[in-house]
């Protein structure tokens, strides 16, 4: 077409125009840590392993999700999930159901038999682990996928430590524990049971090993002086719960008072009941509000008829009955005895104080320091003594599994990285994604599902699992709960509000790219992105 | 409205694509082939609602039509800012005449198609408020009256915006404007009945009527597809911020949109042949002051002693949208 | 074939015989005649494929024609005075965006005072435009000239405006010679367009220019106008070799070669003068007649040339500029420029009044002897207008100009004053 002067244009000609020219402020995209990620203490990477889950791709989850925590199933039953706690969609409707998803995971790889995977090369170094607990095995399964040849000296019959001995069968069955811990071992992992350390030094020598880490947990049960009769049945949580894995039951009589306010005193209150207690009391000194056991645990133990005597102590306990005196919280919140006493039938008393380490094991190593009864370590997990490293119940911090498989696999890294002379340094920090950096908009109407819970007459018989998983599609669909906070989840959004064109989609699971020859820094990909994943940041002139 | 509620897909249709959804699920602006009808190299400002909603329509207009599509333009922003010589951003076939025109000229690229016997080929008409609720009025009804074979797609940005911001018929009653300056006793602009072109529209009881916004754009594109499969007059009126003409951040255009339509201040709505076949429905409803604050066409009703009166009566027109067509539940 | 028709039927016919494609009405008197049978022909089948679409304003129908022209239809519209005012924008926009669309002016008087009678006040005022303007004398050259201007139209991708008096020639019956289908088909071809809105091969039409290329773009406008110079008189001598008649062309000239005294003028009014001038050559005075055919392009070498010899030129035309005088004699004596030749301008017609041999003869006596002013208005009623100029003097409040002149005149009932 032989086109008029001026007034006729041919079709590309305003691609010449660089608007990009425009800008005073730049997009950038970026990876902004999920609160979900940010707050797991076994540092999951929950977003990713999440998103792999929402297209069907369980085992590539799965896959996501073990290269930091290999107990999925464990976790899904017996983790706190603080995870969903600080989950953004929680502000939306309900948090995602993180815990659910990794229970139906767990589960799936069991049913389906994924195993690990051998790493291709070993380093030739050796490292003891001792204690077959959550942390131990998770520093010897992360130690033997770096090329590490690892042994675990279990001082107990089986591997599992509070997982099998702490936590009752009907929060974690034992075959799931046996399924997981299993996994480890087929990767070359050595696990000697019946073997107590008692002086570390001279185990590492005589072992050859190049590195220890100490997981030995805390299995000491606290006492309190409570003046009792020779005939009273006065016996402590830890031993009860240990007593339950082997093949006579503990006898705990008809009346059962547990005194202790965590999540351990629940655990024997609840398994006082299954036992066949008529009566299983809590007496705990201070109110709910101040208990610091999770409150759908003590949510799940009222349902199956546990009683809770709040705000009283225990002064003396008898063959048949105690004396609690009533507490009064003060303006500091602190119990102060009122004076006022009562009696309570009780055939046994469960202490369930709080837990002690046993530290003999490390008696007369130089350069270790213990404070408050547990042993301290730096910021790479190694105690005041080289090579000696250490995690758990045992070093400074909040005492449950997760915290625990988190400490493996740090020391994990950090004993990598000491045993090639170096020192691990984990990437930088990228920011979190707080709420406000999302869209909310986008993400559909879709309340939290829920799982299906045993009901209460079973629960209170037998040792049956009173929380089961989902099945696949409400896992599916708990999973796409997910708003994928601070990383990209290619909703095409920003490629589609861009006035200018100026976004480049490279492809599916490549992401896209800002084209800078046209964008001019609006920001409505920024604001309309729904998980916070795009940043303007200043133009540099 | 749509053609199918989507099984819960983590963020549905609310987003352009979706990972999770079938290519063929997603929307038209969610291709990677997508025709970008109104390229990048374009002088609109930045965050210019009136830029994203011609190529979302246009988009839509091309996928419906595999690509046999003609466009004719009034003079106004958009045609001025994609075709400064010696630059078009348009990717297809589009002619430009005056500003009163473009129905009348698009009636005349309709009557060639069929004069020549190429009925595939389908006619689009464009043009801002200005050039279709005022000075392209006359054209715009004699075009409807007669049932041409055009959609005609008004941009809404509410103003002359081209020519520096002045008033047009489309502008809502309070706001600033060049001409309705914020002094005097009654800053602002008045409060007039309005002029509500998509019901005169339905008044002339053409094929197909449909308003819409740049904040949901599957019903946007929904909208234009079904119009394309009419043939007779349509009418689509789309809602497009203007960050600089309303005082905006460029940021905001999409959010805006999403509040007029979530305080009730642009019903979403289609009529087939003068009755409403369809609205879209608040899905979280937000009082009208949410959605005045972020502009500054309206700050004069802020600060410190709010004109509490007139937001008011601007609550109550939004709340009039709301009962008459019936936009909540 | 020989017909007896009006000549808005002739101009109907000669349109349809060129195959448009797209035609779109307003009616507006004189020229409603032509659209009707237009409009009739399309409905019957008989005119086909074309489209023929009821347009509500002027402004529209032109609007609907450049859309369709620029969609590649050949189109046609026709109109008058305050229609042609009305699509003013359009005009303009037609011609700056280079569409071959054929308009018929029905010449009629621009209001206020509303007046459908013709003069040619209406074209006047488009004539720099941009657009191609041909006068017709007859209604054969009426109906030729249509034919002839979508040739010239497509070719140089320009609109033409056919323009021909109203009512004088629209409303008047006479015989016509109208072609055939097969002699229009062989002489026009189907519609070529230069630039086209095609979904195959995409183009942006009317972009906006800056000052860095506007000057160039109407430049480029002028240019194709005076290729026009050469264009028009080629298509003529087709014409004639096709369909053995003359018509159109830049000009005619009749009894010029020794003429002492031309007289110019545009449209049917040639008809009278050519009388008269018969006469006058009986009485042995050495007058000629140039009819200017093409006023846009103005062709001022034709001109310069027929009137070498003349010693005066009087331009009869039916319109002026106020303020200032004539319009077709301003740009006549652009065209004799630096010659000694006085041009007299005579205003005559206006508003549909009659122009008589008498009159004209007058006239030219007085401009033979160089007793005429150099602007005349013909067969003005002096003492109407000094009686309106009398009673503003002496009013402030002398009431509407146009009421006050009909009741002088004693049409309209007196009243108080």
């Amino acid at each position: 077409m032989e086109k008029p002067f001026a007034i006729t244009l041919d079709v590309g000609t305003s691609l010449a125009n660089h608007t990009g020219s425009w800008r005073t402020n730049r997009p950038v995209y970026l990876s902004r840590i999920p609160p979900c990620n940010h707050q797991c203490p076994a540092g999951e990477n929950i977003q990713a392993w999440l998103f792999l889950a929402e297209s069907g791709n369980y085992e590539g989850a799965w896959r996501k999700l073990v290269e930091e925590n290999p107990f999925p199933a464990i976790m899904g039953r017996a983790c706190y999930h603080t995870c969903e706690g600080a989950c953004n969609r929680g502000q939306l409707d309900s948090a995602v159901g993180i815990n659910s998803v990794e229970h139906f995971l767990g589960d799936e790889a069991i049913a389906k038999g994924w195993k690990f995977t051998k790493p291709a090369v070993t380093t030739g170094k050796k490292v003891l682990v001792v204690g077959a607990g959550p942390s131990g095995l998770s520093a010897a399964y992360h130690l033997a996928m770096l090329g590490h040849s690892v042994t675990i000296f279990e001082a107990g019959p089986l591997p599992g430590g509070m997982m099998r001995f702490g936590i009752p069968q009907y929060r974690l069955p034992r075959n799931v524990i046996d399924a997981e811990v299993q996994r480890i071992v087929d990767l070359g992992v050595k696990i000697v049971y019946n073997t107590k350390v008692s002086n570390i030094l001279e185990t590492k020598q005589q072992g050859g090993f190049d590195a220890v880490f100490l997981a030995v947990g805390a299995h000491i049960a606290k006492r309190a002086y409570i003046p009792a009769a020779d005939s009273a049945h006065v016996l402590d949580a830890v031993s009860v719960l240990r007593s339950m894995e082997g093949e006579d039951k503990p006898l705990l009589g008809r009346k059962v008072v547990v005194y202790g306010g965590g999540n351990t005193a629940i655990d024997v209150a609840r398994t006082a009941k299954r036992l066949g207690a008529t009566e299983s009391i809590i007496v705990y000194r201070r109110n709910r509000e101040k208990m610091p056991a999770h409150d759908f645990e003590l949510e799940e133990a009222l349902q199956e008829g546990v009683l809770v005597k709040w705000l009283s102590t225990i002064k003396q306990a008898g063959e048949s009955s105690i004396t609690v005196e009533k507490m009064a919280l003060d303006d500091k919140g602190f119990p102060q005895p009122t004076g006022e006493f009562e009696t309570l039938e009780a055939d046994s008393v469960v202490l369930a104080l709080g837990q002690d380490v046993d530290l003999s094991l490390i008696e007369g190593v130089p350069g270790l320091t213990v404070q408050d009864g547990v042993v301290q370590v730096n910021l790479q997990m190694m105690t005041g003594h080289a090579g000696i490293f250490a995690g758990g119940d045992m070093v400074p911090a909040e005492r449950n599994i997760t915290v625990g498989i988190g400490h493996g696999k740090k020391a994990a890294r950090n004993i990598d990285a000491w045993l090639r002379g170096g020192v691990y340094t984990a990437p930088p920090k990228a920011e979190v994604a707080g709420f406000d950096k999302l869209n909310t908009w986008y993400y559909s109407d879709a309340p939290k599902t829920v799982r299906p819970v045993l009901d209460i007459i079973r629960r209170q018989s037998t040792f049956e699992e009173v929380q089961g998983g989902l099945d696949e599609t409400n896992a599916l669909f708990e999973a796409r709960r997910c708003l994928s906070c601070g990383n990209c989840f290619e909703c095409d959004n920003c490629y589609g509000v861009c006035p200018d064109n100026a976004v480049i989609k490279l492809g599916p699971g490549k992401g896209f790219e800002f084209n800078y020859d046209y964008c001019k820094g609006c920001g409505i990909c920024v604001s309309e992105c729904p998980c916070g994943a795009i940043k303007m940041v200043p133009e540099e002139i | 409205m749509e053609q199918s509620t989507v099984k819960f897909y983590q963020t549905g249709t609310f987003t352009v694509g979706n990972r999770l959804l079938a290519p063929e699920q997603r929307s038209v602006q969610a291709g990677d082939q997508r025709r970008n009808s109104l390229n990048s190299g374009h002088r609109a400002c930045q965050g210019c609602g009136e830029a994203l909603g011609a190529r979302y329509a246009i988009d839509a207009a091309m996928a419906a039509t595999n690509g046999q599509l003609i466009a004719a333009n009034a003079t106004g922003c958009l045609e001025v800012f994609s075709t400064p010589y010696p630059e078009t951003s348009w990717q297809m076939p589009w002619v430009h005449s005056l500003f009163g025109n473009a129905a009348a000229v698009a009636t005349g690229i309709a009557a060639a198609m069929k004069a020549k016997g190429r009925s595939e080929v389908r006619v689009v008409a464009q043009g801002g408020d200005g050039g279709t609720t005022d000075i392209g009025f006359g054209c715009l009804s004699g075009m409807f009256e007669r049932n041409d074979d055009v959609l005609y797609i008004c941009y809404d940005n509410e103003a002359y915006m081209n020519t520096g911001v002045q008033r047009s018929s489309a502008t809502p009653p309070a706001a600033r404007t060049a001409t309705t300056m914020p002094v005097g006793p009654n800053p602002g602009n008045d409060f007039g009945q309005g002029k509500n072109v998509p019901l005169i529209a339905m008044a002339h009881e053409i094929p197909y009527v449909a308003t819409a916004t740049v904040a949901d754009l599957r019903d946007l594109e929904y909208k234009v597809t079904k119009a394309m499969s009419i043939h007779g007059a349509r009418y689509i009126h789309i809602f497009v911020p203007c960050p600089l003409g309303w005082g905006a951040p460029s940021q905001d255009t999409i959010k805006l949109s999403r509040m007029a339509v979530e305080s009730g201040v642009f019903p979403v709505f289609e009529a087939e042949r003068g009755e409403v076949t369809g609205v879209r429905k608040i899905r979280h409803q937000i009082p009208i002051e949410d959605y005045l604050r972020p502009q500054r066409r309206f700050a004069h009703l802020f600060g410190k002693h709010p004109d509490v009166a007139t937001i008011a009566l601007l609550q109550a027109r939004a709340d009039r949208n709301i009962r008459r067509f019936g936009l909540l539940d | 074939m020989l017909e007896q028709c009006e000549g808005s039927h002739a101009v109907a016919k000669a349109v349809a015989l060129s195959r448009p494609e797209v035609i779109c009405a307003y009616p507006i008197s004189p020229q409603t005649h032509i659209v009707e049978g237009l409009g009739e022909m399309v409905k019957s089948g008989d005119l086909k494929p074309c489209e023929f679409i009821n347009v509500e304003s002027e402004f529209a129908a032109l609007s609907v024609a450049i859309g369709s022209s620029a969609a590649g239809a050949r189109s046609y519209t026709a109109t008058a005075s305050q229609g042609l005012l009305f699509m003013a924008e359009a005009v303009y926009n037609a011609s700056g965006l280079g569409l071959p669309i054929v308009m018929t002016v029905a010449n009629r008087a621009i209001g206020a005072p509303i007046n459908i009678w013709n003069d040619h006040t209406d074209s006047m005022s488009m004539r720099d435009a941009g657009w191609l303007q041909l006068f017709a004398e007859t209604n054969q050259e009426a109906l030729d000239l249509h034919i002839q201007a979508f040739k010239i139209a497509e070719e140089l991708s320009l609109p033409v405006m056919v323009c021909m008096d109203g009512f004088i020639l629209t409303h008047a019956y006479e015989r016509v010679d109208m072609p055939s289908q097969e002699q229009v088909d062989q002489f026009l071809p189907p519609y070529e367009p230069r630039q086209v809105l095609d979904p195959n091969d995409p183009v942006t039409i009317g972009a906006m220019v800056g000052p860095e290329a506007f000057t160039e773009v109407r430049y480029l406008a002028h240019a194709k106008q005076m290729q026009a110079l050469d264009l028009i008189p080629q298509v003529a001598t087709e014409f004639k070799a096709k369909f053995g008649r003359d018509s159109g062309g830049l000009i005619k000239t009749y009894m010029t070669e020794d003429a002492d005294t031309i007289v110019i003028a545009l449209g049917s009014v040639l008809g009278t003068i050519k009388d008269t001038v018969d006469d006058l050559r009986a009485q042995g005075h050495k007058v000629g007649v140039l009819g200017i055919t093409s006023y846009r392009p103005f062709p001022i070498s034709a001109i310069r040339d027929a009137t070498v010899k003349a010693e005066r030129i009087v331009v009869i035309e039916k319109c002026f500029a106020v303020g200032i005088g004539g319009i077709v004699s301003r740009d006549v004596r652009s065209a004799v420029r630096n010659r000694p030749q006085p041009v007299y301008t005579v205003v005559a017609g206006l508003g549909g009044r009659a122009i008589t041999k008498d009159s004209v003869n007058k006239l030219l006596l007085q401009a033979f002897n160089d007793k005429l002013d150099l602007l005349t208005f013909l067969d003005l009623d002096w003492d109407i207008v000094n009686r309106v100029l009398d009673r503003e003097k002496s009013k402030r409040r002398s009431g509407p100009v146009a009421e006050g002149v009909l009741r002088d005149i004693g049409t309209v009932a007196s009243g108080a004053v």
